[in-house]
């Protein structure tokens, strides 16, 4: 147990973690929409979301992007990557939703078919995408070279990092406001609460789905972007552990709960890099996992419960 | 009545497998007899990471393998050899079926593998009950000669050898003053990372472990920073060590990197990118330039790439047994006496096993490279004193 390190770097791996954190929080948030609405856990968003890095990829290989460009290539390189990556993860999401699902809800499948047809696709994007693009961890350019932008105390915060985290805060506040004060948000609280009353008070239940799917993978997309900055890296399976983690987080917060989604993720990221930085890197998913089962034995619905779903004003 | 139709139906199922074993039985037997005969030729299993994440480390061992047995083929038109694949990914739990397969069918009368130690540890005791040799071109895992284990042979220097000069190295060419150690608790990484620790001491300040999978270090690269260390050296492979690396570059971390054979594979520099420049991989494999005989030309030539890691070392593995096959050894027993009792240059390294499987020490070779404009190169030959 390393005591010394934790506690004479705390602000650091606060820092860290919450970095970490809002790249679940955003991943989350798809998974959080579609079960708040659809009472579906949709376990192919994983794959949304290696679909947007993989876009990211293709965009700036396309572009000539190399390490560290001027600044001018840059912003075009990040509007770029981020237009390309929200769209083709919006855009796989959407598809997700019309092959996968959108038969089974017609005919009243049960759950569990949903469960295993989503576990089922996620396989095979995952797998599709390992024969087309190769097993091997693929190198992304680093366009944005890490620099630290203010220190306070020991504790460096990097332009990435603050980057991240701002553009999760950001996107959580527009989904929130789009949700609870649009027209659109309307509709897909009122389907939320009863899709039966909803489709009788003239809401097109099939438009509000697709919506949800379509919004979930836009901010996959847009954590996909992210995380190519942060990290520089990605691979086939590269949704599976944080598709995992993000639907922990999205539990631990209160599934169906947009702000409970970003709660979950920077508190889980948070937890993570104190417990790999307490033991060692490896103990960090058991870490995770343990916060988990503790906070739902006491709060079963997660820390902030289930709202969207809940009838509220 | 449907309880005793299944019952029926069941009993006359598992006759049929008895009597169909039985069968394969008897063709072992035969083919046995046919050894002595004078009948030449068999049929030889390889296993390995064919596809996966790690392939890339794997593949020329299978090529050079390969080009051994179209090698033979060409020269002893009579001899009827065959090589068959058995993709494992690397991955213990799906080499073992394959070892249960192998070793039943009779037809198998050798095995040239495990390429990683996980998956070698897990299935040589399967091949050794069956009475298969092993001869393993890059399972490097000290243990797995220390088990006592009949079955396993390997014409590659082990992990105690190959730490030892990953020290030898430190200490004489990098010289740093604190060392930090990373492995991904596989046999193989912590196997290594242990051997290292013991070398040097006190100059290692501080460790930690990743897991497969892992993207993001960024608690690892905390802990380095406050360590102070000037060299970080991995125990593991491409799929962790890359990001890793790269993100521990960008993180502004100086200290020099140095990997093992596990590293020595062409997607480490291009997952890494421009982060993997100047970082150092120990292999006990040999420069393709330096290998003997026209091997690397021939494979050049099969497969329009140079040879790659372990791209010797198959093809030695497999001419151990294609020289046996030739002195007409066809049966399981024979293969393994004739592999025990090897002694002869081959083009990585002359190849004598000792009592325990492994390659005479002596005649261990191993080099440091350097990851320069993307490519792997040879740098130097790292001496054991």
């Amino acid at each position: 147990m390393n005591f010394d390190e934790l506690f004479g770097h705390l602000g650091q791996h606060t820092v860290d973690g919450l970095a970490k954190g809002s790249i679940y929080a955003l991943v989350a948030l798809g998974y959080t929409l579609v079960y708040g609405v659809l009472k579906l856990i949709n376990f192919a968003h994983s794959e949304v979301f290696m679909v947007g890095t993989f876009t990211v990829v293709g965009v700036w290989s396309l572009l000539g992007a190399t390490d560290s460009p001027p600044l001018g290539t840059l912003l075009l390189l990040l509007a770029a990557g981020l237009l390309a990556a929200a769209l083709a993860s919006g855009l796989t999401a959407v598809a997700v939703e019309r092959i996968a699902y959108r038969r089974l809800r017609r005919m009243n499948a049960p759950p569990l078919i949903f469960l295993i047809t989503a576990i089922g696709l996620s396989l095979v994007m995952s797998e599709a995408f390992g024969l087309w693009q190769g097993r091997l961890v693929v190198g992304i350019p680093t366009v944005l070279e890490r620099d630290v932008v203010f220190s306070i105390g020991g504790t460096d915060v990097t332009n990435t990092q603050i980057i991240t985290v701002v553009a999760a805060l950001v996107m959580m506040a527009g989904l929130d406001v789009f949700i609870n004060r649009t027209r659109y948000g309307r509709g897909v609280r009122a389907v939320a609460q009863n899709p039966d009353t909803a489709a009788l008070m003239g809401v097109n239940k099939d438009r509000v789905i697709a919506l949800i799917f379509l919004l979930g993978g836009l901010l996959a997309g847009a954590a996909a972007l992210l995380y190519a900055l942060r990290y520089g890296n990605t691979r086939f399976n590269v949704g599976f552990l944080l598709g995992l983690k993000a639907f922990t987080a999205a539990v631990l917060g209160g599934i169906g709960n947009l702000r409970g989604a970003l709660l979950g993720g920077l508190l889980l990221g948070v937890v993570e890099v104190y417990a790999a930085t307490l033991t060692q890197s490896n103990w960090e998913d058991v870490a995770a996992f343990v916060v988990l089962v503790v906070v739902l034995l006491f709060r079963p619905t997660g820390l902030l419960g289930e709202s969207l779903g809940r009838a509220r004003a | 009545m449907r309880r005793n139709y299944v019952r029926a139906l069941g009993a006359v199922g598992l006759a049929a497998t008895m009597v169909v074993a039985a069968g394969c039985q008897d063709a072992g037997g035969g083919s046995n007899e046919a050894g002595g005969d004078g009948k030449c030729g068999g049929k030889v299993a390889i296993f390995g990471a064919f596809t996966g994440p790690n392939a890339g480390l794997v593949l020329p061992s299978l090529n050079g393998a390969k080009l051994a047995f179209k090698q033979f083929t060409e020269k002893n038109p009579d001899c009827k050899v065959e090589l068959k694949e058995f993709d494992t990914t690397g991955d213990p739990t799906q080499a073992t079926p394959v070892a249960n397969q192998v070793a039943q069918d009779q037809s198998f009368v050798a095995v040239i593998g495990g390429h990683f130690s996980g998956e070698t540890k897990a299935t040589m005791p399967i091949y050794e009950a069956a009475g298969l040799v092993m001869v393993s071109p890059s399972a490097t895992a000290t243990e797995l000669t220390a088990t006592g284990n009949k079955a396993f042979h390997r014409v590659v220097g082990n992990d105690g050898t190959q730490g030892a000069a990953a020290v030898a190295y430190l200490k004489n060419s990098l010289k740093p003053s604190k060392v930090f150690v990373i492995d991904d608790g596989t046999p193989y990484g912590q196997g290594i990372i242990d051997e290292v620790k013991k070398g040097l001491g006190t100059v290692v300040v501080d460790s930690d472990k990743v897991q497969t999978d892992q993207t993001n270090f960024d608690a690892t690269i905390s802990k380095i920073k406050s360590s102070g260390a000037d060299a970080i050296a991995y125990g593991g492979y491409t799929n962790e060590a890359a990001p890793l690396l790269k993100q521990a570059r960008a993180a502004g971390i100086t200290a020099k990197f140095l990997g093992f054979d596990g590293l020595y594979d062409p997607g480490f520099p291009a997952g890494a990118g421009a982060a993997a420049e100047g970082a150092i991989v120990t292999c006990p494999c040999l420069p393709a330039a330096e290998a003997g005989g026209t091997f690397s030309a021939d494979y050049q030539k099969e497969y329009g790439q140079a040879p790659g890691s372990y791209g010797a070392e198959g093809f030695d593995g497999a001419n151990v047994l294609l020289d046996g096959f030739k002195a007409g050894k066809s049966s399981r027993k024979d293969l393994m006496e004739w592999v025990d009792s090897y002694d002869k240059q081959g083009v990585s390294k002359y190849v004598k096993f000792d009592a325990s499987g492994d390659v005479e020490k002596s005649k261990v070779v191993i080099w440091a490279y350097e990851i320069k404009g993307g490519q792997i190169t040879p740098k130097e030959e790292i001496k054991l004193s």
